[in-house]
């Protein structure tokens, strides 16, 4: 309860874990509202399928809050009807001249908070992906704030939890994405890093995995706990295993 | 959404860009071709055209057969770990008939063009119209680019939003040279560019109208240029394939004997992961690409074998990473163009 979760990925995409996510959480009953910035909802719904969950259902009974990124920025951009007063667009910053991120946390609150008739287990936010607002002009102040909002209301009053996917690059050339990244590693209770292998690309590894789970952030000098797997991707799981013991070798 | 490194003078990528407009003349789509550079009568004048005849696949029956006369059928003595390996096809005789072909020296005939609609913007010619899209402080170019798009999609039917119009059909897009200066665009001129977001921006609203409609769309971006490395990753993030080429003009590497029969590498930096967990990897990820008069062919990148006495060849510490020191038994899998269809 409570925690946040940050997924990171370098030199190769780390977007199996937000399915993951996706289908575990809707699976434990837990109300979802998930932020796709990148994708159609079409692409998850089919995967959710490969892994059992059926989000157009989740999406009918109330489970799933959905926001589809690409279709709301069209809608904003070329839409005709006007948007009701009470409802502005979640991705307003696009169109205005502020730059904050206040109406997409709006919205993530508003979608979360419990009703009366809601009888879900715990709230999650699962945003895909973050570093995507930086390119659409959000200032990585701004980004941040939305998160630290987001944390306050969803993690400490509500209790719910918050899983994220960041991309991030070993060449240290953007900037403005380092900084968002390494401000979101060190407030993360647990932090799913996965990488490209470094010695290449391998047909039977797909990555390589490490888990550090923040135990500094609870207890004063305790160190993280790390640990490190490498996977394979397959058409409806994801294997892991220890370094070097791929099946492949064995 | 399938992005294109270009090359430092623009040969092969635009090259790049003519296939995918005339494989979309052949398969009967609709075209919509934007540029700032050329103007896209020009452009659709000068397609390849398209092989109909078998008179192409013969030519590559021929080379296939007399390769494959030769004797493999020695088992190996010392290189007896390949033995298990299956073996790498010198020609695609049995090469699935996947898009089509083009000779590069002839021209595309003009019935075939007339025979489909296509849409042109150029943007020297557009009108300066108030643009109806809302303001999102963008590159006023691209805003005009956006909006023609998406009046053409709404327009063709392309996104279902009207059940009465014709059969579904496909529209494929190819939009020139983003990002260059002709655009209005300063991120190919300094490192820290005024509207730095412009170019992704553009990009997020072109991916969105492509998730909604029936289209494809090639874009040709001049990466060399582009002075802020960060915005090349952002518009790799934002696209669903990308694809670099790197041509050995002018290189240091045009007169390395390695590369001699080649003109030039792909990089494949990413594939599109669409509606599954897991992407199409191909084998290799070492690809080069090579002009001939009438075609233009990818191949895996094949190294001869090193003959010579000396010690060590000139640029094996960059290649270490890269290159497939041994080949497997014969020559380079040669894959005719190979399109995707979408």
């Amino acid at each position: 309860q409570g925690k946040f979760t940050l997924l990171r990925d370098t030199r190769t995409d780390g977007s199996f874990l937000v399915h993951h996510f996706l289908s575990f959480y809707l699976r434990a009953g837990c109300k979802v509202c998930f932020v796709a910035l990148l994708q159609s909802f079409s692409h998850y719904s089919i995967v959710a399928q490969k892994l059992g969950v059926n989000l157009t259902a989740a999406k009918e009974r109330g489970q799933l809050v959905f926001l589809e990124g690409l279709k709301s920025c069209l809608d904003l951009l070329f839409g005709e009807v006007e948007e009701q007063p009470g409802q502005p667009s979640p991705l307003r910053f696009l169109s205005e001249s502020t730059s904050d991120l206040r109406a997409l946390f709006d919205f993530v609150r508003v979608s979360l908070t419990p009703t009366d008739s809601d009888s879900w287990k715990g709230p999650v936010l699962l945003v895909d992906d973050l570093t995507v607002l930086l390119s659409l002009g959000a200032t990585p102040v701004a980004v941040l704030d939305f998160i630290h909002y987001c944390r306050v209301s969803v993690c400490s009053q509500l209790k719910g939890n918050i899983v994220v996917l960041v991309h991030s690059s070993e060449d240290l050339e953007d900037e403005e994405n380092e900084l968002v990244v390494n401000s979101l590693c060190h407030h993360s209770d647990l932090i799913l890093w996965a990488e490209g292998l470094a010695t290449g690309f391998c047909k039977d590894v797909h990555g390589q995995m490490k888990i550090i789970k923040r135990v500094s952030l609870q207890q004063v000098g305790e160190q993280d706990l790390v640990q490190v797997y490498q996977y394979k991707i397959q058409d409806r799981n994801v294997t892991f295993f220890a370094r070097g013991l791929s099946a492949a070798v064995l | 959404l399938v992005s294109t490194e270009e090359d430092k003078y623009g040969l092969y990528s635009n090259l790049l860009f003519k296939y995918f407009l005339a494989e979309g003349i052949v398969c009967g789509h609709e075209l919509f071709v934007a540029s700032a550079k050329e103007h896209p009568d020009n452009i659709l004048k000068e397609l390849p055209a398209p092989l109909l005849d078998d008179t192409h696949g013969k030519e590559l029956g021929d080379e296939a057969a007399a390769v494959k006369s030769e004797d493999f059928q020695d088992s190996m003595k010392i290189a007896w770990r390949y033995q298990n390996l299956p073996k790498v096809e010198a020609s695609p005789t049995t090469y699935t008939k996947f898009g089509h072909y083009y000779d590069i020296s002839k021209k595309m005939p003009p019935e075939l063009l007339k025979s489909i609609k296509w849409h042109s913007f150029y943007l020297h010619e557009e009108l300066s119209s108030q643009p109806e899209m809302k303001a999102c402080n963008m590159n006023s170019a691209y805003m005009k680019l956006l909006q023609s798009l998406q009046r053409i999609i709404s327009q063709g039917g392309f996104d279902g939003s009207d059940p009465q119009k014709k059969p579904k059909n496909v529209l494929r897009i190819g939009i020139q040279s983003l990002g260059s200066l002709l655009w209005g665009d300063d991120i190919c001129c300094s490192e820290t560019p005024e509207d730095a977001h412009s170019l992704t921006k553009f990009l997020y609203v072109l991916r969105g109208l492509l998730r909604k409609s029936l289209s494809a769309c090639i874009i040709t971006v001049p990466a060399h240029l582009i002075q802020n490395k960060a915005i090349m990753e952002r518009v790799t993030n934002l696209s669903d394939m990308v694809v670099g080429l790197e041509s050995f003009i002018g290189s240091e590497r045009e007169t390395n004997p390695l590369y001699k029969d080649y003109h030039g590498l792909v990089h494949v930096r990413q594939i599109p992961r669409l509606n599954s967990l897991i992407c199409d990897v191909s084998d290799t990820k070492d690809l080069a690409f090579r002009l001939k008069r009438k075609l233009f062919t990818i191949e895996r990148l094949h190294l001869p074998p090193d003959l010579s006495d000396g010690v060590s060849r000139a640029s094996k510490q960059e290649l270490a990473g890269s290159a497939k020191l041994l080949s497997s038994g014969c020559g380079a899998m040669a894959i005719g163009k190979k399109h995707l269809d979408f």
